[in-house]
């Protein structure tokens, strides 16, 4: 029999806010996170408009050589993490005591790949990189730095899943936890913010154009909308199985009850119509419940033209119009490997405190999209189920969808 | 660079980057005991005495290395024969 899943712990470290409260009070503002990032104007950026947050400054919790291996990918998880472990009520020695895993979303390191390639270009001497190089130049570096400072010893591995990545961990854990292999595990997503990471996509001319308003610059849904808005930091929810919850009194945020994959098998960037259907329907059949028990939709919606039309389709052809709909990435901006992870947390936030955050700057949608139940300014809304869309480049498909705890 | 702003710079950078105690850093005392070093340390170690004087260690500086007068020499020896 499988095992049920709950979340015990939450913690995020994002552009609408660095902790728990405040990031609830920017989802039910709508507040947008979005800046103009004048290195990316000299850097050759089309477009300089990104989600930011503070630089973390960890030399008062961690030691040198703890913090020498860190990408900022990993300092924004480590703090999610703190707070979320904070949530669970698990202290550092509970940790030590259980097997405790760990499956982060992370798909790039490009700074650190970077700056240590340039060191090397310059010295023409390997010995001259330092020692931390190598652990903050790996794609797993957010999972090898989480497991050996809080000492894990239970799963230990990094989802590379494009814009999905944090999405998938997130549904991995739960098919680990489901099927009685683990019973607790940091799961999330963290996303490196500088132009190193994001000079590539820029060049595909998929950013927004909109720099004289950046907080109007990231508009899922709308007509006007003129590309995505990258955005980072990092978000983790502890999994944990229902009976290890119980016996440890620990506090029942939400229930993990359907996880839905596909893949389109298509286009390296363009993303279709039934790939996400189809990950939406499996993601309802494994936690067996009809379409319309779900009551609100936390869309993928990146504020591309095609994406978001077609995600649309996709949504009015499983579920209709009835789901209320929209995109936090219109406050956050795209927050890549991290975006599955922070909207998880985004939607239980809305789902513990009876509202749904809006998809701010959706002023009109597109034409053949307007039947679905889109919300453009926050409403008090009690509910308790929610699925959440997560698509990435090379056609990655992931939906999860979360109930409220009920005995 | 003469002999003791070689080891005042020395000190504040063991303090300032490897944030070592500085009531630890004395002549006689033991390098590895006093910094706590593990081998991954050791290449942190030639980094950053590398950049601050452009000398740079190698594995057989470390091996007769034991106390962190035996350290300042091997520095300044360096030192020394670049210049």
């Amino acid at each position: 029999m499988s095992k049920r899943v709950v979340i015990t712990g939450m913690g995020i470290y994002s552009c609408i806010g660095t902790n728990l409260e405040e990031v609830r009070n920017s989802l039910f503002e709508g507040r947008s996170g979005i800046v103009i990032d004048k290195e990316r104007i000299q850097f050759g950026f089309k477009s300089p408009l990104t989600g930011m947050v503070p630089a973390p400054d960890l030399k008062a919790v961690l030691s040198r050589r703890q913090r020498i291996s860190m990408g900022e990918e990993s300092e924004y998880a480590y703090l999610a993490t703190v707070e979320a472990l904070e949530q669970a009520k698990l202290r550092e020695e509970d940790i030590l005591q259980r097997e405790m895993g760990i499956l982060y979303g992370n798909d790039s390191v490009s700074k650190a790949v970077i700056e240590t390639t340039d060191i090397v270009r310059d010295k023409r001497d390997t010995q001259l990189i330092g020692s931390g190089a190598i652990f903050k130049s790996m794609n797993s570096t957010v999972t090898m730095n989480l497991a050996t400072i809080f000492g894990l010893s239970g799963v230990n591995m990094t989802i590379s899943a494009a814009c999905a990545s944090g999405s998938h961990a997130i549904g991995m854990g739960f098919m680990f936890i489901q099927q009685g292999l683990q019973d607790l595990i940091i799961c999330g997503g963290a996303q490196e913010i500088n132009p190193y990471a994001m000079a590539s996509f820029d060049g595909l001319g998929v950013f927004a154009t909109d720099i004289d308003h950046p907080e109007q610059a990231s508009r899922p849904f709308d007509k006007r909308r003129t590309g995505l808005v990258p955005s980072g930091g990092a978000a983790t929810v502890i999994l944990e199985s229902y009976e290890s919850a119980v016996k440890r009194g620990a506090p029942i945020v939400a229930e993990v009850v359907g996880y839905g994959f596909s893949s389109n098998g298509g286009h390296i960037s363009t993303p279709n119509i039934e790939g996400p259907a189809k990950a939406m329907r499996r993601a309802l059949v494994q936690a067996n419940l009809r379409p319309q028990d779900v009551t609100y939709i936390n869309a993928h919606a990146t504020s591309t033209p095609l994406g978001d039309a077609n995600e649309a389709k996709a949504i009015l052809e499983v579920f209709g119009g009835n789901p209320y709909v929209s995109s936090t990435k219109s406050m956050t901006g795209h927050e890549c490997w991290m975006a599955g992870a922070s909207e998880i947390v985004y939607s239980t936030l809305m789902m513990q405190h009876g509202f749904i955050a809006p998809n701010i700057n959706l002023v009109e949608p597109d034409d053949d999209i307007k039947e679905l139940n889109f919300v453009s300014h926050a409403i008090k809304q009690e509910f308790d189920i929610y699925l959440s869309n997560s698509f990435g480049f090379g056609g990655t498909n992931s939906a999860l969808v979360v109930k409220k705890f009920n005995e | 660079m003469n002999k003791v702003s070689i080891y005042q710079k020395i000190n504040e950078i063991l303090v300032d980057e490897f944030e070592v105690d500085e009531e630890v850093i004395s002549p006689a005392a033991s390098l590895k005991e006093s910094l706590d070093l593990d081998s991954l340390d050791y290449v942190d170690l030639v980094v950053i005495i590398e950049s601050n004087f452009g000398v740079k260690l190698v594995e057989a500086d470390f091996a007769g290395m034991v106390t962190f007068q035996d350290f300042y020499d091997v520095v300044e020896r360096k030192i020394a024969a670049k210049n």
